[in-house]
C-alpha cells in the first residue's frame, strides 16, 4: 500500500460501512484526501479536531472520518461549529459545506462568521449545483447555464464564494480546485494554521449533473476544464482584465491579521471581572 | 442579612428575565446565544454582563436560526447552554430544536410568549405558544415545557429545566408570558440554600467500549463531550446506535420509540404543579403561568364568599400533566380552564376528561391579561 493511502486509512472510519454515498469521479475524494493530509501535516491530533458539516453531497462527508464529527442541519454548519468552538477554544472546528449550504440557505451565517473572525475554517466545495437533490441551480450556478430548476437558462448572476469572503471580512481566503491537488492541500494547510476565520473555496465538478445537463463531458474532462481556466492569483497579477475574462483566480486571495473574537472575548471576561469587584 | 429563622439571606427585587437568568448561571450555564426579541431581550442583556464575571461566554448571533445552532454546538462541546426568544423566533428555532431532540443534546430554550400569529403584539402577553412549543418541529418527537407563574419559578423552574434537559438529553423548553417576563416580584436567596443541579452522565469506559446511542436501563445513553477522546458521530439523520445515519427499519423503530420512553418512564418526575383548596373544591380552575396568579386571586374571593373554588396550577406543560388534571376531574364537577389564547391546554383537559365533569374555558386573544374579576365572573355564570 502506498504511503499516501497508508495515511488516509490512518483517519477513515473503519466501523462505518463503505462504500460512501458519493458517485465516481466526484471531485469531494480529492478534497477529503487533501484534508486529511493538511491535518496530519499540521500535527492535529484526532480529538482535537471536530469537523462540522451541513447537508448536501459535501455535508456526508464527516461520517467516514475518525474525528468527533457534527453532520447538523442545512445551511447551519458555521452557526453549530460557532457554539463549538466558544465552548472549547482548545478544539480545531472545521467546517465542510457545499456552495448551497454555504451561500444559498447559509449565506447568513457565512458572511457573519467570516465578519466575527472566531478561529475556524471553512471548507468550501463549489460545484455550482444541488447535487443530492438532483441538479438544481444554486447560488453559484453561472448565468446561462442549464440545471434541472433553469432547464430553458438560468438567468441570474453567480456569487463569488471566495470574493464574498473577502468582502465580509475573513482574514484568510484561498480557492482552489480538485484538478490542483497540491495547491489544495498546501491552502487547506494554511487556513488550519491561521489564527481566526479561514476560508478555502475548493472549485469542484458535478459531472453526474452539472456535467451532463451542460454537455461538459466526463469527470476527467470537467477537471480538464478547471485546469484550462484557472490562473495563480501571481499569474494573474500580470494580466489584463480581457485576459482573465472567463478565468478564475486560484491561490491565496488574501491573508491579514485581525483582532481574533475569543482573544477579544478573554479581554471582555477581564473587564466584566473588574468592574464586578 | 439575617431573616426570623437566623438564616443569613439576600433580597433582590427582580424581573422574571432576571430571575430566569440568575436560575440558568446557577444551574451552570455558561454559554448563551441569542438575537434581540421582546418581551426577551432583557434575558441577552443580562447575560452579556454576567456570563463573562463567570468565565463563561454570550454571544449575539445573526439570527434565532444561528443562536439555537451555537446553543447545540456548545452543549455538544460540554457546556451547559440556552437561547432565549419570543414566538417569531422560535419559530425560527424548530428546526434545530428538533435535530437537538435526534441527537440528544441538552439545551433549554426561553419562549417569552407574545401574541401572535407572524409579528403580532410584541409587547403584550399571551399564551398561544403552547402547542408551538409541544410540535413547532416536526415529526415525533418528546419534549419538556415547563411554565413558570412568579419570579421565584422563573428562578427554579430554569434551574429545572437545566436538570432535566441533562438527565434526559433533551432540550427543554421554558413558556413564560410577556407578564411573567417583565413583571417584578421580590425574591429572597438563602446562603444555606441547597440547590440540586444535576449533570450528564458522561462515559468512563475506554473510548473503543463506547456506544454513543445505545440504551440504557434510563433510556438516556452516556454523552461524551467532544474532544473528550470519545469520537463519535453526531447528526440530525435517523442513526444506529453508534450515531451512523440507517434506513433499517429494525433500527429506526426502537431509536425512536426509545426517545418517547426516555421521558414517558419518567413522568412522576417530570410532574410540577400545585393544588390550592382543590380538595372539597366543587369547581376547580386550572391555569398557568400569569394566568394562574388572577385565577389564585379569583379563587381566594370566591372562598370568602363561600363557594368551594380551587386551583392546580400548572408548572409542567409538556408532557402533560394528566395524573393530576384527572384528581381534580375526580373532585370537581365543573372545571374552568381560562388561558391567552383560543383553547391550547383546554383542549388537553378535555381530552383527559371522561365525561365525569364538565370544562368551561376562557379565552382572551386581545393582549391583556385575564383578570380575577372575568374569572370570578365566569365562575358565577357555571356554578
Amino acid at each position: 500500500m502506498p504511503e499516501i493511502t497508508k495515511l488516509i486509512h490512518k483517519y477513515l472510519r473503519h466501523d462505518k460501512k463503505f462504500p460512501h454515498v458519493w458517485c465516481p469521479g466526484c471531485g469531494i475524494g480529492i478534497m477529503l484526501g487533501a484534508l486529511i493530509r493538511a491535518i496530519d501535516r499540521c500535527g492535529f491530533t484526532k480529538d482535537e479536531i471536530v469537523l462540522v458539516s451541513g447537508i448536501g453531497c459535501t455535508g456526508r462527508l464527516p461520517v467516514y472520518v475518525d474525528f468527533n464529527t457534527l453532520h447538523t442541519t442545512h445551511g447551519r454548519a458555521l452557526a453549530f461549529a460557532t457554539g463549538v468552538k466558544l465552548a472549547n477554544p482548545k478544539l480545531k472546528v472545521i467546517v465542510v459545506m457545499g456552495d448551497g449550504d454555504a451561500v444559498a440557505i447559509g449565506g447568513n451565517h457565512f458572511i457573519h462568521a467570516a465578519r466575527r473572525n472566531i478561529d475556524l475554517t471553512a471548507i468550501i466545495v463549489n460545484n455550482s449545483i444541488y447535487g443530492m437533490t438532483g441538479g438544481q441551480y444554486s447560488p453559484t450556478t453561472p448565468y446561462g447555464m442549464k440545471t434541472t430548476t433553469s432547464s430553458y437558462t438560468h438567468i441570474e448572476q453567480a456569487f463569488s464564494i471566495s470574493e464574498l469572503a473577502v468582502t465580509a471580512g475573513a482574514p484568510f481566503v484561498g480557492r482552489g480546485t480538485v484538478y490542483h491537488a497540491k495547491l489544495l492541500d498546501s491552502l487547506m494547510e494554511k487556513a488550519f494554521m491561521k489564527k481566526g476565520f479561514a476560508v478555502v473555496e475548493v472549485i469542484s465538478h458535478c459531472h453526474t449533473q452539472f456535467g451532463k445537463l451542460n454537455k461538459m463531458g466526463s469527470a476527467v474532462e470537467m477537471m480538464q476544464w478547471q485546469r484550462d481556466h484557472a490562473v495563480t492569483v501571481e499569474k494573474a497579477a500580470n494580466m489584463t482584465e480581457e485576459e482573465l475574462k472567463n478565468k478564475f483566480k486560484i491561490g491565496v486571495l488574501i491573508d491579514k491579521d485581525l483582532p481574533i473574537y475569543l482573544d477579544e472575548y478573554e479581554k471582555i471576561r477581564e473587564m466584566a471581572k473588574t468592574k464586578n469587584k | 442579612m439575617k431573616n426570623k429563622k437566623n438564616r443569613p439571606y439576600r433580597e433582590f427585587l427582580l424581573q422574571g428575565n432576571e430571575a430566569i437568568v440568575e436560575g440558568a448561571i446557577k444551574a451552570g450555564c455558561r454559554f448563551f446565544a441569542g438575537y434581540p426579541i421582546t418581551p426577551a431581550t432583557e434575558i441577552s442583556e443580562a447575560m452579556s454582563v454576567k456570563l463573562p464575571q463567570v468565565d463563561g461566554t454570550f454571544i449575539q448571533m445573526e439570527d434565532e436560526i444561528a443562536s439555537i445552532a451555537a446553543v447545540i454546538g456548545a452543549s455538544l462541546a460540554g457546556v451547559k447552554s440556552m437561547t432565549a426568544t419570543s414566538g417569531p423566533g422560535f419559530s425560527l428555532m424548530q428546526e434545530n430544536i428538533g435535530f437537538a431532540i435526534m441527537a440528544e443534546v441538552p439545551c433549554v430554550i426561553v419562549d417569552a410568549m407574545r401574541g401572535g400569529p407572524s409579528t403580532g403584539l410584541p409587547t403584550s402577553p399571551s399564551q398561544s405558544d403552547v402547542m408551538q412549543a409541544r410540535w413547532g418541529t416536526h415529526g415525533d418527537h418528546p419534549i419538556i415545557v415547563l411554565c413558570p407563574s412568579t419570579v421565584r419559578e422563573c428562578y427554579d423552574l430554569t434551574i429545572k429545566a437545566f436538570n432535566l434537559s441533562e438527565k434526559f438529553r433533551n432540550p427543554v423548553i421554558l413558556l413564560v408570558d410577556e407578564v411573567v417576563a417583565h413583571m417584578r416580584e421580590k425574591i429572597t436567596f438563602y446562603d444555606d440554600e441547597e440547590v440540586e443541579i444535576f449533570n450528564r452522565i458522561k462515559p468512563n469506559m475506554p473510548p473503543e467500549w463506547y456506544i454513543p446511542y445505545v440504551d440504557t436501563p434510563s433510556g438516556v445513553p452516556l454523552m461524551a463531550n467532544f474532544g473528550e477522546g470519545y469520537r463519535y458521530h453526531v447528526t440530525g439523520l435517523t442513526h444506529d446506535i453508534r450515531g451512523f445515519p440507517t434506513s433499517r427499519p429494525d433500527e429506526i423503530d426502537p431509536f425512536i420509540r426509545r426517545l418517547f420512553r426516555k421521558i414517558s418512564q419518567h413522568f412522576s418526575e417530570l410532574q410540577f404543579g400545585d393544588f390550592y383548596e382543590t380538595d372539597d373544591a366543587d369547581i376547580t380552575i386550572i391555569a398557568y403561568g400569569c394566568v394562574a396568579r388572577s385565577a389564585k386571586r379569583a379563587v381566594i374571593d370566591a372562598r370568602q364568599k363561600g363557594l368551594k373554588v380551587g386551583l392546580l396550577k400548572l408548572n409542567t406543560l409538556w408532557p402533560f400533566m394528566r395524573t393530576a388534571v384527572e384528581r381534580v376531574l375526580n373532585t370537581s364537577k365543573i372545571i374552568i380552564v381560562p388561558e391567552m389564547n383560543m383553547g391550547q391546554i383546554s383542549r388537553e383537559v378535555k381530552r383527559v376528561n371522561k365525561g365525569s365533569s364538565k370544562v368551561f374555558t376562557i379565552n382572551k386573544v386581545d393582549g391583556i391579561i385575564i383578570t380575577p374579576q372575568e374569572i370570578q365572573a365566569r365562575i358565577k355564570e357555571v356554578a
